[in-house]
């Protein structure tokens, strides 16, 4: 059983740790790159590349597709995610949210 | 026309021409604004390289607006003109239009009297220069004339003839309040005389409490009869038979034009993600909408994935002009462009609404 336990510990991703999410918030210069940030730093860096990637991404095909975006506000039951466009980079705000919580 | 617009404004305040240029560059057409202090600046400017598009103040020393535009109209007949002061005297505007501007708007003081101004100066932009014709207050469309009679919240009687039909609108603070044509009142005759195509109209004094029967805003009438020459037009090229008459909407009103009769919903388009078929009412550029909204819903579906964050419930897209709410149920998404003047949480209330409608 212990053998069973090890190994499956081994065998866990960074993705299965349960991770609490995030309350803070950071900057993106225009090529992605966080600049600044007032995130925990137990918080995963590649889940917060992946909010990083998400958002940017966002703002450059809204860009291409002629939508003047200047912030998205996405909601998740558990988790909201506020971002500003700023001079091509963006500020993101992130905050999870109690059960029903508005 | 060149790639980026150019626009040339025309204001003997340095600080407002700052204000204003910085506001046009904001368009989506992304133009490049050229500003000038004085009328001479101006012609000058005009003479050494083409602009689409001259936006002039009226009241400046030396030379005033109305001359510059006497010698802009000379030289550049092909220039679009506009006039934008705080003069709010009837008398200007008449003049202005009389020599053949083609947009005369009081300097914007609300966010959303900006919004306006921008709306029109970038329609102004794109207007197809093929079908532009003699520009004078004749050329104009019933639907530019309204929009330009709300937009200066103007009070008055605006009389339309088409052949031997007649027909008038109430104007009372840039709001409709009345209409009546041969055969009907109230909505249904705005309706029919935004239907017809051709005509002449003249401007009169407006009447003292005249009742009101039209409750509709202007830009939820102008948005109605729009859509409905356009599947007017639609049902022509697809059926060859009797033409289909556009001022009866009921009959084929788009079924998601109930949803845009919620207060401040400007435009909804409904998506359905397995066929990527959109349906949309009211919106400018659908299809480069449909795209965004696609990859976006994904993306951020993907990402609750991956924090472990839940289903992603809505997100909330605010550009220069609109709110966009837009809401993913079972492979299908709706999303609603809102008026942004009423705030955040008049709209996330009206949004829920909507949801529950379109649900439903």
């Amino acid at each position: 059983m212990a053998l069973l336990n090890l190994r499956s510990r081994q065998e866990c991703g960074t993705d299965t740790v349960l991770t609490r999410l995030p309350s803070g918030s950071f900057t993106l210069d225009p090529t992605g790159r966080v600049v600044a940030s007032t995130l925990p730093r137990s918080y995963p860096g590649h889940l917060v590349q992946q909010v990083s990637q998400c958002i940017m991404t966002a703002f450059k095909t809204a860009r291409s597709s002629h939508i003047p975006l200047t912030e998205l506000i996405v909601d998740f039951p558990a988790f909201k995610i506020t971002a500003r466009e700023l001079r091509g980079g963006a500020i993101i705000f992130l905050a999870p949210r109690a059960l029903g919580q508005r | 026309m060149p790639e980026r617009p150019k626009i040339l404004l025309l204001d003997d305040d340095q600080e407002l021409l700052e204000l204003y240029r910085e506001m046009l560059q904001r368009l989506p057409s992304s133009p490049e604004v050229r500003i000038a202090a004085s009328g001479a600046r101006a012609i000058a400017l005009l003479e050494s390289e083409p602009f689409n598009l001259l936006i002039s103040d009226l009241n400046m020393p030396k030379m005033d607006g109305l001359q510059v535009l006497t010698v802009v109209r000379r030289k550049f007949p092909n220039l679009r003109t506009a006039v934008m002061t705080s003069l709010a005297d009837p008398q200007y505007r008449t003049r202005a239009y009389a020599m053949g501007i083609d947009l005369f708007l009081e300097k914007p003081n609300t966010p959303q009297e900006i919004k306006l101004f921008l709306e029109c100066v970038d329609s102004l932009l794109f207007r197809n220069e093929v079908d532009a014709g003699f520009r004078g207050v004749q050329s104009k469309s019933l639907m530019d004339i309204i929009q330009m009679e709300s937009l200066s919240h103007s009070s008055c009687v605006l009389k339309v003839t088409n052949g031997p039909s007649t027909a008038r609108i109430w104007f009372e603070n840039g709001e409709i309040i009345d209409a009546e044509c041969p055969e009907c009142k109230g909505e249904p005759a705005v309706r029919k005389i935004l239907s017809w195509r051709a005509g002449a109209f003249e401007t009169l004094p407006a009447e003292l409490n005249r009742p009101r029967t039209v409750n509709t805003s202007v830009q939820g009438l102008l948005l109605d009869a729009a859509q409905a020459v356009d599947e007017a037009i639609a049902a022509e090229v697809s059926t060859p038979g009797p033409a289909a008459d556009p001022a009866e909407p009921a009959e084929q009103e788009s079924p998601l034009a109930p949803l845009t009769r919620l207060p401040g919903v400007e435009f909804v388009m409904t998506l359905n993600r397995e066929q990527r078929a959109a349906e949309s009412w009211g919106v400018e550029n659908p299809d480069r909408l449909a795209e965004w909204l696609l990859e976006t819903t994904s993306q951020f579906e993907a990402l609750g994935e991956k924090l472990h964050a839940g289903r992603l419930v809505q997100y909330e897209a605010l550009t220069t002009r609109n709110h966009l709410v837009t809401v993913p149920h079972n492979g299908s998404t709706l999303c609603a462009g809102f008026d942004r003047t009423p705030g955040a949480h008049a709209i996330r209330e009206t949004a829920e609404k909507l949801v529950a409608l379109w649900l439903s």
